[in-house]
């Protein structure tokens, strides 16, 4: 994972965006484990976003055009629900760039590999519009606004790489031979 | 160098003489916590990453509280329930608290150390981020998903980082109508809802050692509104008494050194608190009570594992005592166990059910999350327009309670108490 690249339109969100934003409860009766229900999880992906946003998911549809979700500070806040980042996997959103994340949000995405929870140096959300083209390189630890031309810095993702790269807690145990490999 | 209490249950669940901040260690958990809403995706992850024929590393260390989607016709939430009991039938779990049964207890964060599940120096994980609530009894206690839960079902064991602690010493002594949520509603406002985030907060000082061990809960309860990863309290003679009427099992509480290192230190005289609000939407939006009596309320609500304790009753039913509210006031105990004290314990001879009746409120609910977490739609207390609420619960966010238009005000149970009579936000000084 850390060795490509994520391109794709980005939704803009602001500072202290909570999982009950990003999931609202009434849809935790979907157990993520099953299929069907993984996908419907997708379907409701920050259906709890101020009606007045553009919406995420569009009408009809399962999946989200936004492959990138830039959020301000202490994105993903609250609850310990991991269908927040699966919702978010589930409906096509590859990264979420935010300059700091609430710890079990960022713990949940890493642990499912469900989407990369990047680190940006500064604070990105005015530096982007909704429906704007990016493009995150990991080999240069920059997101590029392609539609301003303007690029920044991004933050190594420091300890918790080998984890990301091994593409999450079950699969990093396995490949320091903590737990069986499957059969 | 010392260490702090959180560095050291650490050390010790690694089996290593001393952990520093930033470490990434595996550490032994000692419980691991689900209920309804994250138990079935935690089983699937399990079953799916182990095997269908995997064995749960240890029965005695595995505790399941249906707590959340209880009382409601939605089908989903009943089969929920149905894939944990299939599931404690299949692996012989002998710590199950069955909705519909007599050993049902209610929201998972209250009955946890009601059942004596919470010991002090122990490491506790559950799916559900106020499982910090049990630092109040000298654990290291925190919330992770589902994934991480299912590698716990499976090894007994978890990669955490070693949080850095940010020390609160707490003196003085509150004034009367004021308690344990003011203060941890007052932090919260003071350092925001990222305030301390990846820390561990450690509480201490005069005014802690005089709290009352659900006091304790109360604050360590929010600590994950400003980020925490756990809140703390060394254990007391207090609170080994309160372990100790709840369970045989032995434990070793551990103490942070003298020389222990602290991130950060804040010290506060408590007597200087008033009783206080968090506004709409944000859990650090403080108000000062008493400079916010102009917002008029729908509806007061007391309830969940912040403000729905025995001690929350009865700090409300001491306010409702000979009064009338002029609002909907939904009351819903936590457990079982506070639903018979609503009927067992009095104030100068009279229950609080019928202080309660007498003052208005809306029948009592049967005990779970409720509208804590909006849930289904026909969850009791959920609100569905544009609702103004004051509520002792933990979060205001954007549609916490059910609709996306209704506003949450947090507060103390006195303050919701008051509120419910004026009609209005209201300081509960006013009526002592």
């Amino acid at each position: 994972m850390v060795n490509k690249t994520i391109k794709g339109r980005v939704y803009v969100l602001a500072d202290n965006i909570d999982t009950d934003q990003i999931i609202p409860a009434i849809y935790l009766n979907l157990v993520p484990t099953i299929p069907e229900e993984y996908a419907k999880l997708g379907s409701y992906a920050m259906a709890g976003l101020p009606e007045d946003l553009p919406p995420f998911i569009p009408e009809g549809e399962e999946k989200t055009p936004y492959a990138i979700v830039i959020g301000g500070n202490n994105f993903g806040c609250g609850s310990s629900r991991e269908h927040a980042p699966i919702c978010l996997g589930a409906a096509g959103v590859e990264a979420v760039v935010a300059p700091s994340y609430a710890r079990i949000f960022f713990r949940n995405a890493v642990s499912t590999g469900e989407v990369f929870p990047v680190e940006s140096k500064d604070r990105l959300c005015d530096k982007f519009k909704t429906g704007d083209i990016a493009e995150i390189n990991f080999t240069a630890n920059t997101i590029t606004n392609q539609t301003s031309e303007e690029s920044f810095e991004l933050l190594s993702p420091g300890a918790v790489a080998p984890v990301i790269e091994a593409g999450g807690i079950f699969e990093y145990a396995r490949k320091i031979g903590m737990i069986k490999q499957k059969d | 160098m010392g260490s702090t209490i959180t560095e050291k249950i650490l050390a010790k669940a690694a089996g290593v003489e001393k952990v520093s901040p930033g470490d990434n260690i595996w550490v032994d958990v000692d419980i691991l916590l689900t209920h309804d809403v994250c138990g079935p995706g935690t089983i699937g992850v399990f079953k799916r990453e182990f095997g269908d024929d995997a064995k749960v590393w240890d029965i005695e260390k595995l505790v399941i509280i249906p707590d959340h989607y209880i009382h409601t016709k939605d089908e989903k939430a009943h089969r929920n329930v149905d894939i944990l009991r299939d599931f404690v039938k299949e692996q012989d779990l002998p710590y199950f608290y069955d909705p519909g049964t007599p050993s049902y207890k209610g929201v998972c964060h209250v009955a946890l150390p009601e059942a004596g599940h919470v010991r002090p120096g122990e490491v506790i994980f559950g799916t559900d981020s106020h499982t910090c609530t049990h630092g109040a009894l000298g654990a290291f206690s925190t919330g992770i998903g589902n994934t991480d839960a299912g590698f716990v079902l499976g090894t007994g064991k978890l990669l955490i980082k070693v949080p850095k602690t940010i020390r609160f010493v707490l003196d003085g002594e509150l004034q009367p109508g004021v308690v344990a949520k003011d203060i941890i509603l007052r932090i919260i406002g003071d350092i925001g809802v990222d305030g301390a985030t990846y820390g561990a907060l450690e509480f201490c000082g005069s005014a802690i050692d005089a709290l009352d061990i659900e006091g304790r809960m109360t604050i360590c309860n929010m600590a994950i509104e400003a980020g925490g990863k756990n809140g703390i309290i060394a254990a007391d003679q207090k609170a080994i008494d309160y372990v100790k009427s709840r369970t045989d099992k032995p434990f070793t509480p551990l103490y942070s050194d003298d020389d222990a290192t602290y991130e950060k230190t804040y010290r506060y005289d408590v007597s200087e608190f008033v009783p206080c609000i968090a506004e709409p939407h944000l859990p650090s939006n403080y108000a000062a009570a008493a400079d916010r009596t102009e917002v008029k309320l729908d509806r007061a609500y007391i309830g969940s594992c912040t403000g729905g304790k025995t001690s929350d009753f009865i700090m409300a039913a001491r306010i409702l005592k000979g009064r009338k509210v002029t609002i909907d006031t939904f009351l819903v105990p936590a457990t079982v166990e506070v639903a018979e004290a609503l009927l067992n314990e009095q104030i100068e001879g009279v229950s609080l059910v019928q202080i309660f009746a007498d003052a208005g409120c809306l029948d009592i609910a049967p005990p779970s999350c409720a509208a804590c977490l909006g849930g289904p739609d026909d969850t009791f207390g959920r609100t569905h327009g544009n609702e103004v609420v004051i509520s002792t619960t933990n979060r205001n966010f954007l549609g916490r309670m059910g609709s996306k238009t209704s506003k949450i005000n947090l507060a103390s149970p006195m303050t919701v108490a008051a509120s419910a009579i004026a009609g209005h936000i209201a300081d509960p000084r006013e009526l002592m």
